[in-house]
């Protein structure tokens, strides 16, 4: 037999059917769904008379546009109110279970996943969300999908696709101490350029890769959308197992031992190739900051703002110039030298507890400096319940942060969580795009230990500076 | 979905790269729960700039968008589609798309038509000299035409996104043609993989 790769394994086995000239019917194992993409796929449901094919494989959650704070009263936003009423109404009619707002399940769409042990190595995992692909960290074939696609997920719990492309990230050295997964995938993305990944699925090996928590994996899997790709894995080891062992969701008894054989055999073959390769030595990184207004164009925290000049590709060099004006930065200017506004630490990307115990080791003792506007969203309401439990929030209050409930929230700025027109941002989220925490703001991704850091000081600044 | 053959009208050229959904259609309007209405809502940020290639003479009326590589990266928002459907889009012309993108686009009724830089460049310098000049693009033959000076370039679709465009396909039916296959499948999957209970 010829060596398989972790992304074929998990494709054969959902192939449903290989119509002549159509791309084939994937059966999916997992679709979750949230309030934003959802209202016109139930919509275009029940104007066809169709029917959710699977609610038991179907699960919703609030996240993009709830508040996160004074969750116990109405929501404020009528827009936002009608879109939620909407999610609950179409989840009642349809017999799918909603972890809604105040519910201790509540949460970002990729973290409860994960959390409830629902996503499971070698699954198909789709949500009309690009972020789906943090799932992958499992083992898992996960992406996002639109609104029409998740109407079909409703109604025939498959997808039509053309198999992508197969990416090997391998990433070599170990991280230096004061490097993260974060900063780990800002510079696969500086490699790969943000279209770099378009028509692959990812998978990113290694010593590096291997080394990393699940927490760092699916940081990693989650941004593999920011470098094009379809989707991002990782092959599930002891350290997959040992996260989902005893999970709700997870297998039990001697369906865990089923399940664990399968597992194991999911890894790719040796031998196998890739149609395309890039490797990255981990132990060159450093703490990145994001200076543009895409995720690739990040340096290390030591660096300098670019000058377009230097950039040897027309369009790459327009872009940086437009980069640079929106947001108002000089080529040469030291990075630690940018003072900022507004802390952003949570999202699907960084708001699981691994990533709030580093950002309040950093801030323990410290407080936030007096211009800086700084907020903690954990991803899920479990993960604040968790935090808490631990004395997290403590660390976060004390210095002058405020502590909110879990959400989406100034991630993409669809709640209230907004900047200000010229404001600027250190978020741990994963988009610097123009406008994406709130028209005229300007984002820059960073980890959380260097959100936490630049909180204190005000500017740029990475833990071992304060 | 309406069935899309031959799209004729004027032409905008967007000609920058890595044009991402929030920029299509900002985050504040996905709060609409049906799939029009989006058309102020299209580019708004970037419509504030009376420079800006939408609110040139005209440009109300084009049908078709011309953009750089990876046009509609970022966010899986179909909103992006329906706001530049609702606004009179009906094809964008482009060296490569974001894949959820062009998946949406297709869903919707939209054409993403894939050229290369090289036919790119050649239709940006086409509409830089007039930028009325009529444009067609036919889905049947996969080209991108300007008829005035004779300019034809061939751009990239997959039989099946063709079929399905010109035929305007409802594609929930097409697949539920393999229901006895999805049956099937359902009684082999392994009793261990999770089930959602109801709470």
């Amino acid at each position: 037999m010829t060596a398989q790769r972790l992304f074929d394994k998990v494709w054969d086995r959902h192939v449903v059917a290989s119509p002549e000239g159509e791309p084939v019917l994937l059966y999916i194992d997992l679709h979750l769904i949230h309030e934003v993409t959802s209202p016109q796929a139930f919509e275009g449901l029940d104007l066809a008379r169709r029917e959710v094919r699977r609610p038991d494989l179907t699960l919703a959650t609030m996240d993009h546009d709830v508040p996160t704070i004074g969750i116990d009263k109405p929501i404020e936003d009528p827009m936002a109110a009608e879109q939620i009423a909407r999610l609950r109404d179409n989840c009642a009619k349809h017999n799918i279970t909603l972890h809604a707002l105040g519910s201790v399940e509540q949460g970002i769409v990729h973290v409860i996943g994960p959390q409830l042990g629902l996503t499971q190595p070698g699954m198909t995992v789709v949500c009309g969300d690009s972020h789906t692909s943090t799932h992958g960290a499992f083992g898992a074939l996960a992406f996002g999908i639109g609104t029409s696609e998740v109407e079909h997920v409703l109604a025939t719990q498959t997808l039509r696709q053309v198999k992508p492309a197969a990416m090997a990230v391998n990433v070599t050295g170990e991280l230096p101490p004061g490097c993260t997964a974060k900063d780990l995938v800002l510079g696969i993305i500086r490699t790969l350029g943000t279209g770099g990944g378009v028509g692959s699925v990812i998978e990113y090996r290694g010593p590096a890769i291997r080394a990393l928590s699940m927490e760092g994996r699916m940081t990693v899997c989650n941004m593999s959308i920011e470098g094009g790709a379809r989707a991002g894995m990782i092959a599930p080891d002891d350290t997959t197992f040992a996260f989902l062992e005893g999970r709700k969701y997870s297998p039990q008894g001697a369906d865990w031992e089923n399940a664990l054989d399968f597992w194991r055999s999911l890894a790719t073959d040796p031998g196998a190739q890739f149609d395309h390769e890039i490797t990255i030595d981990a132990a060159a990184l450093r703490p990145a900051v994001t200076w543009g207004t895409n995720p690739a164009q990040s340096v290390s925290i030591d660096d300098v703002v670019p000058d377009p000049a230097t950039l040897a590709i027309d369009s790459q060099r327009q872009l940086a110039e437009r980069a640079l004006t929106y947001m108002d930065l000089k080529p040469g200017t030291a990075i630690r030298d940018i003072g900022i506004d507004t802390v952003f630490i949570g999202s699907c990307t960084n708001g699981r507890l691994e990533d709030l115990r580093e950002a309040a080791e950093v801030v323990r003792g410290r407080t936030v400096h007096p211009r800086v506007r700084a907020m903690v969203v954990p991803g899920s309401a479990r993960v604040k319940a968790a935090a808490e439990a631990e004395g997290l929030d403590k660390y976060f209050i004390d210095a002058g942060f405020e502590w909110r409930s879990a959400g989406c929230s100034m991630c993409l700025g669809m709640n209230g969580d907004i900047l200000a027109p010229g404001e600027r941002s250190a978020s741990t989220s994963n988009r610097n795009f123009e406008g994406r925490q709130g028209p005229g703001g300007r984002t820059h991704l960073v980890s959380p230990a260097v959100a936490a850091a630049t909180a204190v000081a005000g500017h740029f600044s990475a833990p071992g500076d304060l | 979905m309406e069935a899309v053959q031959q799209i004729s009208g004027r032409a905008v050229a967007l000609n920058r790269r890595d044009v991402d959904t929030d920029q299509i259609i900002p985050a504040a309007w996905l709060k609409l729960v049906g799939r029009t209405g989006f058309a102020d809502g299209l580019f708004s940020a970037w419509r504030t700039d009376p420079s800006f290639v939408l609110n040139q003479p005209g440009a109300d009326t084009a049908k078709i968008l011309v953009s750089g590589a990876n046009f509609g990266c970022g966010s899986s928002r179909e909103h992006a589609v329906w706001a530049l459907q609702d606004y009179g889009f009906r094809a964008v012309v482009a060296p490569s798309f974001a894949d959820i993108f062009r998946n949406n686009c297709i869903n919707s009724g939209v054409v993403p038509a894939r050229v290369s830089d090289e036919a790119a460049e050649r239709i940006f310098g086409a509409l830089a000299a007039d930028p009325h000049a009529e444009t067609v693009v036919d889905v049947a033959a996969r080209t991108v035409n300007i008829p005035a000076i004779g300019l034809t370039e061939t751009f990239e679709l997959s039989d099946f996104a063709q079929w399905q465009l010109v035929e305007g396909l409802d594609d929930i039916a097409l697949t539920l043609r393999h229901d006895t296959s999805i049956e099937a499948y359902e009684a082999d999957r392994p009793d261990w993989l999770p089930k959602v209970r109801a709470e």
